[in-house]
């Protein structure tokens, strides 16, 4: 368990490593927090050519609120420093539900939130969450800046939309709409383990406490983490109950690829994604009327 | 003697040094000019082996050298059988022992093909990688089912059906007994492939000093006197040119006890070809493939009870999974059948068992080693009885409680140290009413359960016997010394990794001398300290080291007191030994330091007269005629979600038996490690193998062991029925919290799920949230989903 043979650079400033990755290109990988990249190195699984350290870089590591309500995090942002950063608890408290299901307080020390997107693991709660809250990342290359929202950024299991020469520097989450509740739920075999299941759930009420709009977004669910767009449209202008928040998990979870594996079949997590689309959704709008 | 520290809840002596980082591990030696190791494993359960390139390996710039089975010369021949099987009439037992590297065929996943050793860990991964094997794939026995066919692929040539070994052990006649019976019950019951995970994993590091020519060897081993044999035996070298030091050793539980483990025989080997210090440290990825594993089993068995529920007899007829070799014989099915018999009279017992040769790793006992599937198979089926009979768990037990006049208790077949398997002592009945008054039995079924039931709230509770067969020989030793400074020294071969063996020996040496535990310095583990000895398993430290150490302080304080009485002038009657000190009892003025009678027992003239020694220091061994039965109960009371199928634990209560305690925090600290590994046992551990023999959760994120967060809070009390094997009257403890977790938690589930109807059985260990909702969901089918619905609504 020791990785196959490296060039490690310390990048010594943003710039710098930008133009190191343009020019080692795919086989190069940058180096945040290191908790998935580094254990999948060990195994070899994982064999860069190089890595490029960002830990050395100023300026990348805020946790910020803009103007208009939208939460800005940098690169270099740990998940304990989202965990315990008091604008993101008072204004999207769904990211610190989230993030304390990420792994244990040693590795939230370290990783990043922008690595684990990153990263793209489809089994991670944060990208799910990203979906969920409409998140828009922005990639850095040495020829410049580009967004990409959350949608469209995850392409596949350990891929996303950046490009070879691509850094994901910041990501802005955008404030949520009056009225608004959001859930994340998760079942774990032990805490701090992948879930088996996992659902983010954004639910806006309207005057008359209908459900103005919902959205659903799941992590262990498929290559991607997945929006379940239609499913939870069938509760716009509905009243968010027992009932219907348990037929919406049942749409939900017909559209889910959960891949079975030795602790849980692909039935029983979709089962579970069910159930917790009920959960979620009831905590989010008792949350959404008392906002 | 008064005892002042035995008995006491003292704390560990070892601990500072472990908090502060001084603890010396095996991978923190590092020798001069010291080279690394690293194997290269097989990726195949099962394949010829047609050729092995190590030349790109070799070539390496890195590299010092490679071996290969071929280098290996007289080395290479199987290992000698670790434990030999017990004298049961009718035996089957077909030896098959690994070797130090594979030759011509590899037999499981992860065996070794090749050692490639270079100036780092990191340079030797990357030249074994370099190495090519050219393998043959062969058809694979994996399942242990499927591999027990006779037509069976064969993992060893000309083993027909893989059976490793037929032991059938019978008393009284069980077809009578069923044949009167009111119930009989009839059940397969599963207990799966699982390993120890100790936060250490293994590691050997060799060195050849070609000046005294000695050979010393460092190894995270719980056995270091059994390996210096091993190794004498496979070098062909005389064992007291072997140095073998176990030292500080981050846990075992078993794993590390496969004596002849093939990189304890390479390194040292590969350690005398270069003349060079060679260091192999274990890495996790290598621990669940390379290090034995343990618990598949599949029991067939039933039991036959009379209206009162009092049981006529028991049959049980199991497979056991063995891996590709046995070299540690039958000790995990023996236990096993032994402990089917539990606390109870069962007059008939009829258990065969086949050990079956699969392409996994290989078996030997880990943590309950086989005591785990007995108790499993026994206390639910007496579950299913109690519910059969409309009888209360706890009630069916206590009908069948051996009674306290009746110990010794014969068994009447045969255990793993050979001997009869008889209980030296016990107090089943007032340890489960002990049991039931701290869990508050009554009220929970009267009051607490119906409440939660009418919130819908599924809640129950699980109530189990064990005993534990402790303490066995064949013996230990060790030898008590008075410094000249004072301190006292203590000697013996048993090894340790964590069992707090540096403050109990001290206990029960520091009340003989009448000195405080930290004048008292404790070596273990190191073979020139002390030359003889077995090691550190089955629960036997304490009481067969212990009681050797306790014999030989008892000797050193007779010499003691007789130096002092002539220093002192007066008889030995009147010394007191207190304070490092021996003192005229008539005269407290009167005194003469350890130390200074130490030097006084040495002195520069007229010290030794025939029939005397120096000093003041004794050697006892202490060698059991058989073993010591600890006992115990456990409650549980879980809460399940069934429509998740997870389970929290809401109270575990323990009442533990295991004679006079030396500690009782370590006790305590053995059964409450001991349970998280039952729940892990019970919940979470289950290693998986595919068709092919490939294991599918080999990293810690996929086999799953609990973690201080899945741990539940423990209550403990104690029964104290003393040993009638030892004169200190301790029996041991170190596997009895593993053992009934998984019954406990069976019952417990299935008890909080019992509205659902009768049909759910838990037969299969370890439970998972997955297996359970698939349980529920069968039960709701076979009960009607209108009954269902009102239910899961709540």
């Amino acid at each position: 368990m020791k990785p196959a043979p490296f060039q490690y650079l310390k990048a010594r400033s943003l710039e710098e490593a930008l133009a190191a990755k343009a020019a080692l290109g795919d086989d190069a990988r940058f180096l945040a927090g290191g908790q998935s990249l580094i254990p999948t190195m060990n195994f070899r699984m994982a064999q860069p050519t190089a890595l490029v350290d960002l830990n050395g870089l100023t300026g990348l590591a805020g946790i910020a609120e803009q103007p208009d309500g939208t939460i800005g995090i940098g690169a270099l942002a740990r998940h304990r420093d989202v965990e315990r950063s008091a604008v993101i608890a008072r204004w999207q408290p769904m990211l610190v539900e989230a993030v304390r299901e990420v792994a244990h307080p040693q590795i939230r020390a370290r990783g990043t939130l922008c690595g684990n997107l990153a990263h793209a693991d489809p089994m991670s709660e944060l990208p799910a969450v990203m979906l969920a809250l409409g998140a828009r990342l922005t990639a850095q290359s040495v020829s410049g800046q580009r967004m990409i929202a959350a949608q469209d950024f995850f392409r596949g299991v350990f891929t996303t939309a950046l490009s070879a020469e691509e850094m994901l520097v910041h990501v802005a989450v955008p404030p949520l709409q009056a009225g608004t509740g959001t859930c994340f739920l998760e079942l774990a075999r032990r805490k701090g383990d992948y879930a088996m299941a996992g659902v983010a759930a954004v639910v806006t009420l309207d005057d008359r406490r209908l459900c103005r709009s919902a959205r659903l977004a799941y992590c262990a669910a498929g290559e991607t983490p997945v929006l379940a767009e239609p499913a939870a449209g069938l509760l716009v202008g509905a009243v968010i109950d027992a009932d219907s928040a348990a037929a919406v998990g049942t749409a939900a979870a017909e559209v889910l690829a959960p891949t079975g594996d030795v602790q849980a079949g692909a039935d029983y997590k979709r089962h579970l994604a069910a159930v917790l689309t009920k959960r979620a959704l009831l905590a989010a709008a008792d949350r959404a009327r008392g906002a | 003697m008064t005892n002042r520290h035995f008995g006491a809840p003292e704390r560990r002596l070892e601990d500072p040094k472990l908090l502060t980082g001084r603890a010396v591990f095996t991978d923190d030696i590092v020798r001069r000019d010291m080279l690394f190791a690293a194997f290269v494993r097989s990726p195949h359960a099962h394949a010829a082996i047609r050729a092995i390139d190590t030349a790109a390996a070799a070539a390496h710039p890195s590299t010092v050298a490679v071996f290969t089975a071929a280098d290996l010369g007289d080395v290479l021949r199987d290992v000698p059988l670790v434990v030999p099987p017990p004298p049961i009439d009718g035996l089957v037992f077909n030896k098959r022992t690994q070797r130090a590297l594979a030759h011509g065929k590899v037999r499981h996943v992860g065996e070794p093909v090749a050692v490639v050793v270079a100036h780092s860990r990191y340079e030797a991964e990357d030249a074994a990688a370099l190495v090519t094997v050219d393998y043959d794939p062969l058809p694979v026995a994996a399942e242990l089912e499927a591999a027990a066919h006779a037509e069976a692929p064969q993992v060893h040539d000309g083993v027909a059906g893989n059976v490793a070994a037929i032991a059938h052990q019978m008393k009284g006649d069980y077809d009578a007994a069923a044949a009167q019976a009111a119930v009989v019950i009839r059940r397969r019951f599963t207990y799966e492939h699982g390993l120890a995970q100790p936060l250490e994993t293994r590691g050997v590091i060799a060195e050849w000093d070609s000046g005294q020519e000695r050979l010393s060897v460092w190894a995270s081993t719980q056995a270091p006197v059994s390996l210096r044999g091993g190794l004498a035996d496979m070098l062909g070298l005389t064992e007291s040119r072997i140095h073998v030091v176990a030292p500080f050793v981050g846990g075992g539980f078993g794993s590390k006890l496969l004596m002849y483990y093939p990189e304890e025989i390479v390194i040292p080997w590969v350690a005398l070809r270069l003349g060079r210090a060679v260091k192999w440290i274990e890495d996790r990825a290598e621990h669940f493939v390379a290090t034995s594993q343990e618990r598949g089993q599949i029991h067939d068995a039933e039991i036959a009870l009379d209206a009162n529920g009092v049981i006529l007899g028991v049959r049980d007829h199991f497979l056991h999974d063995t891996g590709a070799y046995n070299p540690y014989g039958l000790t995990v099915p023996i236990n096993a059948q032994c402990s089917v018999l539990g606390p109870y009279v069962i007059p008939n017992y009829d258990s065969r068992f086949t050990a079956v040769f699969t392409n996994k790793p290989i078996v030997a006992p880990y943590r309950g080693a086989g005591r785990q599937h007995g108790v499993f198979v026994i206390e639910r089926l007496l579950d299913l009885a109690a519910r059969q009979l409309g009888m209360d768990v706890a009630e069916i037990r206590r009908r069948n409680f051996i009674p306290p006049e009746a110990f010794p208790y014969r068994n009447g077949i045969t255990f793993q140290d050979f001997t009869e398997l008889t209980y030296d002592s016990g107090s089943y009945g007032p340890i489960l009413d002990r049991l039931l008054a701290l869990v508050d039995y009554d009220r929970f079924r009267r009051e607490e359960q119906p409440r939660l039931r009418a919130q819908g709230r599924h809640v129950g509770i699980g109530i189990v016997s064990y005993i534990e067969g402790t303490g066995i020989g064949p013996y230990e030793g060790a030898r008590v010394r008075i410094e000249s400074n004072g301190r006292v020294t203590v000697a013996t071969g048993v090894g340790t990794q964590g069992q707090s063996h540096y403050t109990t020996f001290a206990q029960i040496v520091a009340d003989h001398l009448g000195v405080p535990t930290d004048a008292v310095d404790v070596v273990t583990g190191d073979t020139d300290r002390f030359h003889w000895g077995v090691g550190t398993f089955a629960s036997r430290g304490a009481v067969v080291a212990g009681n050797a150490v306790n014999e030989a302080a008892e000797a050193v304080r007779d010499r003691l007191i007789a130096v002092a009485a002539e220093a002192l002038g007066c008889p030995a009657a009147r010394i007191v030994l207190e304070d490092g000190r021996a003192v005229d009892r008539d005269h407290p003025d009167k005194t003469l330091a350890l130390g200074d009678a130490a030097r006084r027992a040495n002195p520069m003239r007229g010290a030794v007269t025939p029939g005397t020694q120096p000093g003041l220091e004794e050697t006892r061994y202490f060698g059991p005629d058989a073993g010591t039965t600890s006992s115990g109960a456990h409650a549980v009371i879980v809460e399940v979600d069934p429509e998740t199928g997870m389970v929290e634990i809401k109270t575990y209560v323990v009442v533990h038996d295991c004679g006079v305690m030396i500690n009782p925090m370590v006790v305590e600290g053995q059964v409450r490690g001991g349970v998280v590994q039952g729940i892990g046992n019970a919940f979470y551990e289950r290693m998986v193998f595919d068709a092919a023999g490939q294991p599918l959760n080999a990293t810690l994120a996929d086999y799953l062991i609990p973690t201080a967060m899945e741990a539940p809070t423990i209550t403990l009390d104690h029964v104290t029925t003393p040993s009638r094997q030892n004169r200190i009257g301790i029996k041991g403890v170190g596997e009895a919290g593993a053992i009934p977790v998984g019954p406990a938690f069976a019952q417990a589930v299935e008890d909080a799920l019992a509205p659902l109807g009768p049909g759910l059985e838990v037969l299969d260990i370890p439970l998972s949230p997955d297996r359970l909702w698939r349980l529920v969901d069968r039960a709701k089918q076979q009960c009607g989903a209108r009954q269902i619905d009102a239910l899961t609504m709540t």
